[in-house]
């Protein structure tokens, strides 16, 4: 592929990065409240105007050549092993960089208003700029490894961002539960790329860039790993990676836990950007995948089972963030299905539509828990529509949009992801993606209705949220209403047929729609009947098992504590530490043997008692011995 | 003259020089011993930057090579030289002196003289055992190395210090004696077979030797080493030696001694006896791989800061030794890089619990919890460190980390697999202990008014974060250095002076790398 090359990519990076250091370093003597908001949003204004200016030379090159890229310096290099810091700014990363700065510059001016009064202010903009730094390289990353380094950065940023407000140990708590579990699948993504390194390298390649990747990637279709082909297990160790950062089933644990964050933080890695990495990274790594249809089956049947699961929970959480957070690994589970179906440009198409819709909901969320002062509880609120108008109208946008009301940004890109999957995965995966779009529809309208429309269950006034928080709400909601159908041609064209969705669309592709359609409506209607406080009291009353089953998120964190941390726990205490190094290797081993040395010196002393009848006795016996040895 | 112009020589014999001069010093004026062991110790990295300037880079060759008959009857030159390995860790070492003599000011309160002295002697005696390319002058260096270590854990330590520094004394001392006496059983052999006596490095090497000796002397020397690493299960007296160390014995503990056993399988096990070594290779990868989990398991039960550290330590050299044993260029690479690396972060981390530990004379994690609001500046600090001694990407522990794994996976790839279990563990303990350190509210009155990094701390801890930082961003000047060394090591490794049998038939026989 023809290339050019283009050194303002770096730019793109480094202005959040020095917006970074400006507020982590200088911030809270020179710049104050004011000057760090202002200095973190314009490093990602910044960022963005660079990604745009690249964005159109990008489109100023024939479409088979669009490939910008910036070779920086050689990162590591040891035998054969060698790593270039390179970025690249193709049609995928295009679309990528553009939604991740644009997105990330309005929730910057958004937190401006929301974090108004903190102590931690700039702290909280010195993170917020280092994520979208982290986000940047994982997006324009030229190599896996490269982009390594972005996927982990992020989810130190995540870390840093979720046990931000640290003297709640129950938030520093959540902080580090969404980092370990984060680890977990990371460990696989390293295996991953360790073995596509290690069996390229068996056939002499050496370099990791995509390009290459992409051009020798057919070789390893021969070789077998563990009974499998080695792109299989290779696209599933690096899948266990995505399910990690993108919180899927098994690894989604962290991602409802990781809502202790700032609002604005939940609205922006936890739902536009860092949880969307790993539809990105499979996007990325698609030549891998169209090797590894069985890989492409346990993606299909992963993000399918996640995507209904956790709508199920979703159905049942008091905590408006909770909602959204079931919400949206719910929806990043649709993302993985189109991308399972071998649809990977639909899902970055979801991916584009979610990060508006559902970044306006997370907003929107967060100005009515600043107007009502930090109350999160859906049942203590009701009636804001008429507190809060401008919000409740912002929100609605985002309602609609999420549960495929025809027309809504929500609407074309789930559409074309059950298209895919009917074609591709399947009537009965298809018929689950029905349903929990029918889920979807039915649980953001109870928030609607719970938050908005139902009289007023709490006390105290609730207040507006000021302009600048209302305004990139408002930016965003224009995006979720016209989005999908501004981008739903262009961008498939754009993205190229690398990642066109997969060859044919369903017959009577419309009568797919009609039911599609008919699904979210059907939730939004049953949504309204059963949240009236009579019904939903009366539901409750009859199914109380399945409610707290349901309620308490089908006690999985419970599990995992059962299975996995109690027995590791006990083993690294009793077993290892107790057992085997206090007990054997120090007690017996080292301290055993000190211990006979001592016995043995006092009782050969005992021996030297000075008694001349034992002396001959031993001698007597030593000289029988020598005797028996030479004879 | 010569040991005096060659600079190498002159970088040994400074410190050793200095330490004998600081006596002169009257012994109750501890401004002037503090400012004398700080100028000394920085005038001797001062010189070491010479080594690093007059380095080439491309060549294999034991560079600044010394060669003076000492007791020419028994064939005993003092001679030294140093490749790049070597001279990544004779920088170490002369860059993390100043930061403990910086580090003791408050610390040590009682007999300083001495103590200072301790410090420059030991100096001089690593730099030694780095730089020698002698047997006898490396074992002589190994043997003096102790002595001083031996004084500080056992004088300026904690309660339990005599059982620590016994233990310490003893453990160590088991393993060099067997190797003494492979050294001296490896020289008569060469007697033996030449007719001359030497125990010249370069010269014993590819010493043509019985494969069943081989396999003894081998055991003998790996021994000693896997002490000095230390790999399990040889591990026990470490927890116990840096929980009583002054916080400077610590550093150079974890920074530097550590080193010493990895470096004696570089330098001498494996290139001595190649076939041996390929017959145990893979198994003394394994014990560091077990050591990985093993370790980190167990650091993740510690409640005292110390013993944790100590415990993470047995987890990264664990990941050091996987990779020198792959025989793999980039794996042995990154395992060189990661004992720097190890030797940055864990003497950072030392330092860190050592601020705490004078503010309040503990080391459980229990005794703190919410530091972040009154000592911000640690808690930014502690957080680069765990960041840079968990592999964060960008810091320095993931250069080496991920170098060791790539490398070693094309040879061992369960291994290597394994292993990557110890990433996930590591954030496990290293953020467990953060939190509860930093995190939370202040659960204890005492904390209230603690202070945060003064200007003192600042200064010794800002050395260690560039280095942090800079090798993470930019390694290959510390690679390139190192790499006619490693392609060297790989070279001898495969050496095979008989042909390779069934010395001792454990499943792998000899496996060539590629």
């Amino acid at each position: 592929m023809q290339e050019t090359l283009y050194p303002l990519l770096r730019w793109i990076l480094l202005a959040p990065l020095a917006g970074f250091l400006l507020n982590g370093f200088l911030g809270k003597r020179f710049l104050g409240e004011k000057g760090g908001g202002i200095a973190g949003s314009l490093a990602i204004l910044a960022a963005f105007i660079l990604a745009a200016v690249s964005f159109s030379r990008l489109l100023a090159l024939p479409p088979e050549a669009r490939l910008l890229r910036d070779v920086m310096y050689s990162w590591i290099s040891a035998g054969t092993f060698s790593v270039t810091a390179a970025l690249r700014f193709d049609p995928l990363s295009a679309v990528m960089a553009l939604i991740v700065t644009g997105v990330s510059f309005l929730i910057h001016v958004y937190s401006i208003g929301y974090m108004r009064g903190d102590k931690g202010y700039n702290r909280y903009f010195a993170y917020l700029n280092l994520f979208v730094f982290f986000m940047l390289t994982l997006v324009l990353a030229d190599s896996p490894l490269v982009m390594f380094v972005g996927w982990e950065g992020v989810g130190l940023c995540s870390y840093l961002l979720i046990g931000f407000w640290y003297e709640d140990p129950e938030k520093a708590t959540a902080g580090r539960k969404a980092f370990i579990t984060n680890r977990v699948g990371d460990a696989g993504f390293l295996i991953g790329l360790m073995l596509l390194s290690a069996l390229l390298a068996a056939h002499g390649v050496f370099s990791m860039d995509f390009d290459t990747l992409r051009q020798n990637a057919p070789l390893l279709s021969s070789v077998t790993v563990l009974g499998m082909t080695a792109p299989t297990l290779i696209g599933l160790l690096l899948f266990f990676g995505a399910t990690g950062k993108s919180a899927q089933f098994p690894l989604y644990v962290w991602l409802p836990d990781a809502m202790a964050g700032p609002t604005p933080v939940s609205a922006l890695i936890h739902a536009a950007t860092m949880v969307t990495a790993g539809v990105y990274m499979l996007a990325r790594m698609s030549f891998l995948y169209d090797l590894a249809p069985k890989a492409l089956e346990v993606i299909l049947v992963t993000g399918c089972f996640t995507s209904f699961f956790a709508a199920v929970i979703g159905v049942a959480q008091r905590d408006i963030k909770k909602v959204l957070a079931y919400s949206t690994v719910s929806q990043l589970g649709y993302m993985f299905m189109a991308a399972g179906a071998g649809a990977f440009s639909a899902g970055v198409f979801h991916l584009a539509t979610h990060a508006f819709f559902k970044a306006l909901l997370f907003l929107a969320a967060g100005s009515v828990i600043h107007g009502m002062g930090g109350e999160q509880d859906l049942f203590k609120m009701g009636g804001l529509r008429k507190e809060m108008p401008f919000t409740f109208l912002l929100m609605a946008a985002g309602w609609l949009a999420i549960s495929g009301v025809p027309g809504l940004s929500g609407f074309y890109s789930k559409d074309l992801i059950l298209e895919q999957v009917f074609v591709h995965g399947g009537t009965f995966v298809w018929a689950m993606g029905v349903v929990t779009a029918a889920l979807t529809a039915f649980y953001t309208t109870r928030l609607m209705v719970l938050a908005f429309l139902s009289g007023k269950r709490g006390h105290g006034h609730a207040h507006e949220s000021p302009l600048v928080m209302t305004l990139p709400m408002a930016v965003l909601a224009l995006l979720a209403v016209f989005g999908g159908y501004l981008l739903h041609k262009k961008l498939f064209v754009f993205l190229g047929p690398a990642y066109a969705p997969g060859e044919g669309t369903a017959e009577g592709a419309g009568r797919l729609m009609a039911i599609s359609v008919t699904a979210g409506l059907g939730g939004i209607a049953a949504a309204f009947l059963l949240t009236m406080p009579k019904t939903a009291a009366a539901l409750r009353r009859a199914m109380p098992r399945l409610h707290s089953l349901v309620y308490h998120k089908f006690y999985v964190d419970e599990i995992y504590g059962f299975l996995i941390i109690k027995p590791l726990r006990y083993v690294s205490d009793k077993v290892l530490f107790g057992l085997v190094d206090s007990g054997l290797i120090d007690g017996v081993g080292v301290n055993g043997s000190a211990r006979a040395s001592y016995a043995a010196g006092k009782l050969l002393a005992r021996v030297e008692n000075g008694r001349l009848d034992l002396y001959a006795l031993v001698f007597a016996i030593g000289l029988a011995l020598m005797l028996y040895w030479v004879m | 003259m010569e040991l005096l112009t060659n600079p190498l020589s002159f970088v040994i014999l400074l410190p050793a020089f200095l330490g004998l001069a600081i006596f002169a010093v009257p012994r109750d004026n501890a401004g002037l011993l503090k400012k004398f062991a700080l100028l000394g110790t920085l005038a001797t990295f001062g010189v070491s930057l010479k080594l690093w300037t007059g380095f080439d880079p491309a060549s294999a060759a034991m560079q600044f090579a010394l060669d003076k008959a000492w007791l020419p009857s028994y064939g005993i030159n003092y001679s030294l030289g140093i490749d790049g390995i070597s001279l990544l860790m004779v920088l170490l070492t002369t860059f993390l002196m100043p930061i403990s003599v910086l580090a003791s000011f408050s610390y040590i309160k009682e007999a300083q003289r001495p103590y200072y002295a301790s410090l420059l002697f030991l100096e001089a005696a690593m730099i030694g055992v780095f730089a020698a390319s002698d047997l006898f002058v490396f074992y002589l260096f190994w043997e003096a190395m102790l002595i001083p270590m031996y004084f500080l854990i056992g004088v300026w330590g904690g309660p339990r210090r005599v059982y620590a520094a016994l233990k310490f004394f003893i453990y160590t001392m088991a393993g060099s004696v067997l190797m003494l006496a492979a050294i001296l059983w490896l020289a008569s052999a060469h007697h033996a077979a030449s007719g001359a006596w030497t125990f010249s490095m370069p010269a014993l090497l590819g010493a043509p030797l019985a494969e069943r000796l081989q396999f003894w002397l081998f055991a003998a020397f790996a021994l000693a080493f896997a002490v000095k690493v230390p790999l399990f299960p040889f591990h026990t007296w470490l927890p116990d030696a840096h929980v009583e160390a002054p916080t400077a014995g610590s550093v150079i503990l974890a920074g530097v001694l550590l080193k010493m056993g990895v470096y004696g399988y570089l330098r001498l096990a494996v290139p001595l006896f190649p076939q041996a070594a390929a017959v145990f290779a893979p198994w003394l990868a394994g014990l560091g791989v077990v050591g990985v989990i093993y370790g980190s398991l167990v650091a993740w039960s510690q409640k005292d800061m110390k013993k944790m550290v100590a415990y993470s330590s047995v987890a990264h050299l664990g990941i050091v030794m996987l990779g020198v044993m792959a025989f793999e260029p980039a794996a042995v690479a990154g395992g060189v890089l990661q004992m720097v690396n190890h030797g940055l972060s864990t003497g950072a981390l030392f330092l860190l619990v050592g601020v705490l530990y004078e503010r309040r004379h503990t080391r459980q994690i229990e005794d703190y919890g919410g530091l972040a609001k009154v000592m911000p500046a640690f808690a930014a600090v502690f957080m680069i460190v765990t960041l840079s001694s968990i592999g964060l990407p960008g810091l320095n522990g993931f250069i080496g980390e991920a170098l060791v794994l790539f490398g070693s996976f094309r040879v061992h790839p369960w291994l290597a697999g394994i292993a990557v279990g110890g990433v996930i563990l590591s954030a496990v303990y290293m953020l467990g202990m953060y939190q509860q350190v930093v995190f939370g509210p202040l659960r204890h009155e005492e904390n209230k008014a603690l202070p945060d990094l003064s200007l003192r701390e600042w200064l010794y801890l800002l050395p260690l974060l560039a280095f942090i930082v800079l090798i993470g961003v930019l390694p290959n000047p510390f690679l390139r250095r190192i790499r006619p060394a490693v392609d060297n090591y790989i070279a001898l490794s495969r050496q095979h002076t008989a042909p390779p049998a069934a010395v001792l038939n454990l499943g792998y026989g000899t496996k060539e790398s590629k």
